[in-house]
């Protein structure tokens, strides 16, 4: 327990994903069986304890502490578990806290009515740090910024196995993982799980070179569709169990029970998560709003309905099909979709064109008419494979738009970043005023970095708190996919992914954009 | 008994006021902190530490007359007795114990009860008027053995060698009681000192307290400072000042870093808990054997200790005295 809670604090302080790593590599490697499992399931947030709930341990503290006092300590503190974990009033009794496995079972086989007695031995026989952790753990809660995609990127990097290949039997297996582990130390096999229940990485495009690439490409070999502004989801329907996983593999089914339970077929399906009624498509902070919430609610449900457009099948039933062609595979979906109706899902539309001079103009109709980012173009005899392959499949992104913009404020980064301003608002002109239009980070070399860092210094103006306001100076180009009308922003206008093209050190600020130019930008939707 | 000290902290038989954050004609000095020793007041009473920690900070003309008194040592001023007990929490700080008529009020100033080779120890006195700071005065504030928290960090630093370990603290006071807690840990290698740590040091070693090899981290080549311990200002991290450190790891010693989240908002990646006022069980024992009928609270949290006092049947409440801290950081 004391190697877990050390793990944990690490994990909760340190900033850098890398040291995150070490730290989970180096706990993996010497903890063992069955202990570094459920630490493994902790982490990634697999585990659950029924009987163990805030409530509980909240009657616990609050039989030995003041209510009043604890009340005013949460206000300040601000979270239940470590507020608990500092308040408890009771120390050193003698002991060390059992192993986390015993632990764990002791959380799972204690009645409702002892656990309270439990809680409050353990809390009095931890340290200051386990009785942090041991809250946390009890609660479920860990809060402490770790994704379950970086616990398995800990685990690839310590047994040199592919991430992918941890993903694909990471739904499959059962705590405390010690199949997982055997495998990973190289001691046994891959674990053998149900093919059509378990997530299966998914296949990522590249981004087109329209100078370099569409020359050398034949159009009659690819096939198009619109590239839809949702998330991307795997759908599994399997002997009449339903998951639903984004693209990192967490299972967000709980979420999307309107999609899930309009589920009618088995199949493994690739496809873009929406919120819209009829197959229509609202915009992606629609989405965004079910997407905050673990479990919707049923107003979400009704006024923000969610559906899939599909695109591709990785099984059909029972039967993996990955290894066909792409078009092989769509003319499968399409069948399959005849058999068996759906209600809450819809097959992504293939755009017929004939030369890349037609799907450019297409491609620049969609973005202006309906706002799609812009297309996505398949190799027809391409088998459906995991990762970004090269040559497969290419994402044709509309054109950035760009414009000239003045630095008004800057503000220090984080982590290593910290004593740099690396984070910029910028404006254009609105008469003799200038308006801000949006922020972006620094993405430019480290020695430009230095050099903005050095004129932001040098030509502040005003302070406040974190943030600089600088001379109206400096004129960056500034590139964004789009622009939209905004009440929230003094100039009425917000951009969609801005990003700082390049610094205009050689260009006066009299010479920056106008809030007129910016109209022209702002799209139909 | 209706007191003689008025909710200002006046003596109001001598018109003198104690920590007052204004100028005054006459001012009762508890330690050298910014927060209770200001400059420009007319007549300066405190121990012989703080007046020389006041000169160096301020300058030698920084209050018109300064009167040193010794602790223990009775002053007589009219029909005041005035008498300084060592408060515990840096070099020089002091308790004042004022008597009038037959009544006893003590005014702690900051104070902690633990050990400290840098402080005159913290000495308890009865009183029926008890003024004590309420800093930490939430029961979620309870501080560790600070020699625990800096065997952590050498055992770190021990485990990272290819970092610098910056440790975060005010100058006066937590600089050089953490420096203290190295040395005590068998920690002998050089110490670096950001430029703002300096002359407070000094000053220490010149008044008998030993902090050992102490170097300025100016002009130290970048490589020479990897595994080593630098002491800095909490803020020069985020300064430029901290590029010339070998990938810093900013360690702050502070009573609130107690708190994870707090210290994960502010990226402190080593928090230690380390502080120099009374944690709340050290608050609650000291209000105790004081045997103070009445407690007014102070500087800090005062709700819940006030709250805690009524419930022992102790008459207690807050003095809203300004507040000169700027909220966030320990005051000093």
């Amino acid at each position: 327990m004391k190697a877990f809670a050390q793990l944990l604090e690490l994990l909760a302080l340190t900033p850098s994903r890398n040291r995150k790593i070490e730290a989970l590599k180096d706990y993996f490697a010497r903890t063992p069986d069955p202990d570094r499992g459920f630490a493994l399931a902790i982490l990634t947030g697999a585990m659950d304890f029924k009987n163990v709930k805030p409530a509980v341990l909240r009657e616990v503290v609050t039989r030995e502490v003041d209510p009043a006092l604890f009340a005013m300590s949460y206000d300040y503190v601000g979270d239940l578990g470590e507020t608990i974990a500092l308040i408890w009033p009771h120390h050193g009794a003698a002991g060390e806290l059992p192993s986390l496995t015993e632990l764990i079972e002791l959380f799972q086989t204690t009645s409702k009515a002892e656990l309270p007695k439990l809680i409050a031995s353990l809390l009095t026989r931890a340290e200051i740090n386990e009785r942090w952790a041991l809250v946390k753990l009890a609660t479920g809660a860990l809060r402490i910024g770790l994704s379950a995609r970086l616990a398995k990127t800990a685990l690839a990097e310590m047994s040199g196995k592919d991430l992918q290949e941890i993903e694909e039997v990471w739904h499959g297996i059962t705590l405390p993982y010690t199949e997982l582990f055997a495998w990973l130390d190289g001691r046994a096999e891959r674990p053998d799980i149900d093919h059509a229940a378990r997530f299966h990485p998914m296949m990522l495009s590249n981004p087109i070179d329209e100078d370099k690439d569409l020359e050398k490409l034949d159009p009659a070999e690819f096939s198009a569709e619109w590239k839809w502004d949702g998330i991307r989801v795997q759908m599994i329907a399997s002997r009449g169990r339903v998951s639903l996983f984004s693209r990192t593999g967490d299972d967000i089914a709980a979420a999307f029970p309107d999609v899930v339970d309009a589920v009618f077929g088995d199949a493994v399906l690739d496809g873009e998560l929406l919120v819209g009624r009829e197959f229509e498509a609202s915009s992606f902070n629609d989405l965004q709003q079910r997407l905050n919430r673990k479990v919707a609610s049923p107003k979400q449900l009704a006024e923000l309905p969610a559906f899939i457009r599909v695109y591709d099948m990785l099984f059909d039933g029972q039967t993996d099909i990955r290894a066909l062609s792409w078009s092989e595979r769509r003319a499968r979906l399409e069948t399959w979709f005849a058999a068996n109706p759906q209600t809450r899902m819809d097959l992504s539309e293939v755009l017929p064109f004939a030369s890349w001079e037609e799907l450019a103009q297409l491609r620049r109709t969609g973005a202006d008419e309906h706002g799609h980012e812009g297309v996505m173009v398949k190799l027809k005899s391409s088998p459906y494979v995991p990762g970004r392959p090269k040559g497969l499949w290419y994402k044709w992104k509309r054109d950035p738009n760009v414009v000239d913009a003045i630095l008004m404020y800057a503000q220090r980064g984080h982590g290593k970043r910290s004593s740099f301003y690396s984070d910029y608002t910028f404006g254009v002109w609105k008469g003799n005023e200038i308006v801000p239009i949006g922020k972006a980070y620094f993405g430019f070399t480290d020695e430009e970095l230095k050099q903005l860092d050095k004129w932001v210094r040098t030509n502040t103006v005003a302070s406040f708190g974190p943030v600089r306001e600088v001379k109206k100076e400096l004129v960056f180009e500034v590139a964004f996919d789009s622009a939209q009308q905004s009440t929230r922003h003094k100039s009425g206008v917000a951009l969609r992914f801005p990003r700082i093209n390049r610094i205009r050190w050689d260009k006066p600020a009299g010479e920056a954009a106008t809030l007129d130019d910016m109209t022209v930008f702002l799209s139909a939707t | 008994m209706t007191p003689f000290l008025d909710r200002d902290l006046r003596v109001k038989p001598i018109n003198a006021f104690i920590d007052p954050p204004q100028p005054q004609a006459r001012a009762i000095i508890t330690h050298g902190h910014a927060d209770h020793a200001r400059s420009g007041h007319g007549a300066v009473l405190a121990t012989p530490d703080t007046i020389a920690i006041m000169k160096t900070r301020y300058g030698e003309d920084c209050a018109g007359t300064f009167q040193a008194l010794e602790f223990g040592v009775p002053l007589q001023v009219d029909d005041v007795q005035i008498t300084f007990f060592p408060a515990g929490h840096i070099l020089g700080s002091a308790q004042v114990l004022l008597e009038h008529k037959g009544q006893r009020i003590v005014v702690t100033g900051d104070y902690k009860t633990r050990p400290d080779r840098t402080a005159q120890p913290f000495e308890l006195v009865k009183c029926h008027l008890l003024v004590t700071e309420a800093t930490f005065g939430l029961p979620v504030f309870q501080h560790p053995d600070p020699l625990d928290e800096i065997q952590r960090l050498l055992r770190v630093a021990a485990a990272h060698p290819e970092r610098a370990y910056v440790i975060g603290c005010y100058a006066l006071g937590k600089a050089q009681r953490v420096i203290s807690l190295l040395r005590e840990a068998g920690y002998d290698r050089p110490i670096y000192l950001h430029g703002a740590m300096i002359r407070l040091c000094a000053l220490y070693e010149e008044r008998g307290i030993a902090l050992g090899d102490l170097r300025h981290s100016l002009d130290v080549p970048k490589a020479e400072l990897a595994g080593q311990i630098v002491i800095a200002p909490p803020s020069a991290i985020k300064d430029r000042w901290s590029r010339r450190l070998p990938d810093p790891v900013l360690a702050v010693a502070s009573g609130w870093m107690s708190v994870k989240q707090r210290a994960r908002q502010s990226g402190v990646e080593l928090p230690l808990i380390i502080s120099d006022h009374a944690d709340w069980n050290e608050l609650r024992e000291t209000i105790t054997a004081t045997e103070a009928e009445t407690i007014w609270v102070t500087h800090g949290r005062e709700d819940a200790l006030v709250y805690w006092c009524q419930q022992q049947g102790r008459l207690a409440e807050p003095l809203n005295i300004e507040a000169y801290e700027d909220g966030e950081e320990e005051g000093e």
